[in-house]
């Protein structure tokens, strides 16, 4: 709890981020440039799928992030409930726009892959649907934080949505897995992980570049949230001062 | 967590719901007439309704059972009943479990009973129309826990029903999938047990979780 309660203080917070926050994001910047560009240009062609399988480096890595992105913030609300940590909310709410665009990109760039692939620029398939039900879930929690009056009582909202809808979450992906599947099973974080090095190493690239963006850009919102949250203080203090 | 008066919370709700001004029947004219439209839209020909009648009821009574969300914990956090519930020492799980427990009797069942006259109208078997009141009735608890803990979250917004069903909604899908399932089972004449058995694991686990996710939201909504 030593890490938590370092970061507990808003002051301290402000004081030490924001070389992190630009670190961060330019270096995932600069890993996503460095990985598309052996995604596209050295990595070989897939022997089935040719030159369209080179959306991967770009489709699954935000995939991955979409997931890690709402883990994120569910770890964030489950602290932000449990311990009144004052950055928890500030770091989940700041971590959701970004999530949900990871979200949305995947959903975009699977719809360009299954176009020459499949044939159609949408399937209703078990893991394409699982995904667009979790980008509707962080539309729902991004509009408890819209819909509340008051910043406090929209945290409690937004951390009790996000810790079902991760309870949820699950549930739903099996759901959906029984209803109806199409899309390849998972190639990554299985045992017998058999993808060619010259996929994997522009894959772990790209992706850690993503995550170094993610937490670079999180760190930026989180920044901009309590810069906010001051302006807003100094404001009300000059008008009761008259 | 005391629960002792979670009972007299269940039947003063009852009571409200049935008596005027209650709205518990709106719902009922709702499913009724949402499900009318669907031969406007599709066509009269009976096969096309054979396939597409019990998805098109499925959907029908998700939306109906959302319709009494709104007002389920509003209007008490609104006249101040919640704050007395909260100070009467009885657990807010309790309460809230008692007031969307009455609200599904209110409603959710009588959805579950037009259920059937609606699938017959839609060209279902007559043999499956005792079934189908079963999975609308069970499809209907699930829809009232997880749509209670929407109606918690969204407590203290004025005109919330619209994220109440943004909430809500992405939660209904293990509902959805398995009671639509066990309803086109149903309408084949097939095995309509293992989808019903699901039906009834997501509503169970909707009843579990959704007294303990409502009260977490409606302590944030009373102070």
């Amino acid at each position: 709890m030593a890490v938590l309660s370092l970061f507990a203080n808003p002051h301290r917070f402000m004081a030490i981020s924001k070389p992190f926050a630009w670190g961060f994001t330019m270096l995932g910047g600069g890993m996503i440039l460095y990985g598309v560009y052996m995604g596209l240009f050295v990595a070989p062609a897939d022997v089935r799928q040719g030159d369209a399988a080179r959306i991967m480096f770009v489709h699954v890595p935000s995939m991955w992030l979409s997931m890690f992105a709402f883990a994120f913030m569910a770890g964030a609300s489950f602290v932000s409930l449990i311990w009144r940590h004052a950055l928890a909310d500030v770091a989940a709410k700041s971590a959701a726009p970004i999530g949900a665009v990871f979200t949305a990109l995947g959903l975009i760039t699977g719809s360009i892959w299954g176009y020459p692939i499949w044939g159609t620029w949408w399937e209703w398939d078990a893991r394409i649907t699982s995904v667009l039900i979790l980008f509707f879930i962080y539309l729902g929690y991004l509009a408890v934080w819209q819909a509340m009056e008051t910043p406090q009582k929209a945290a409690r909202a937004a951390a009790i949505l996000c810790l079902v809808g991760a309870a949820n979450l699950p549930i739903i992906h099996f759901s959906v897995d029984w209803w109806n599947t199409l899309h390849q099973p998972a190639t990554f974080f299985t045992e017998d992980n058999n993808a060619p090095y010259g996929f994997k190493v522009p894959m772990y690239i790209v992706a850690l570049g993503y995550l170094s963006l993610f937490g670079g850009l999180t760190l930026i919102n989180m920044r901009a949230e309590i810069m906010m949250t001051r302006a807003e203080m100094m404001m009300q203090r000059k008008l009761a001062a008259g | 967590m005391k629960l002792k008066g979670a009972g007299a919370a269940f039947l003063r709700e009852l009571k409200l719901a049935w008596s005027g001004g209650g709205g518990a029947a709106l719902p009922l004219g709702f499913f009724a007439a949402a499900c009318s439209l669907t031969p406007l839209t599709l066509g009269p020909e009976s096969d096309l309704l054979k396939a597409a009648g019990p998805g098109v009821i499925w959907i029908a009574l998700a939306l109906s059972s959302l319709l009494p969300m709104e007002r389920l914990f509003q209007a008490d956090l609104e006249d101040g009943t919640l704050d007395a519930y909260a100070g009467s020492g009885v657990a807010l799980e309790g309460i809230a479990a008692a007031k969307t427990a009455a609200h599904w009797v209110a409603t959710g069942l009588p959805l579950a009973l037009v259920s059937p006259v609606l699938w017959i109208m839609l060209q279902g078997p007559v043999a499956a129309a005792p079934m189908v009141a079963l999975i609308s009735a069970i499809g209907s608890a699930a829809f009232f826990f997880f749509g209670a803990i929407g109606a918690a979250l969204a407590a203290g917004v004025r005109r919330g029903g619209l994220l109440i069903a943004l909430v809500a909604l992405p939660l209904y899908s293990p509902a959805m999938i398995f009671g639509a399932a066990a309803m086109y089972a149903a309408a084949a004449g097939g095995d309509w047990g293992p989808a019903l058995m699901l039906t009834a694991a997501a509503a169970l686990f909707g009843v579990a979780l959704s007294p303990f996710a409502a009260a977490l939201a409606l302590r944030a909504a009373i102070d």
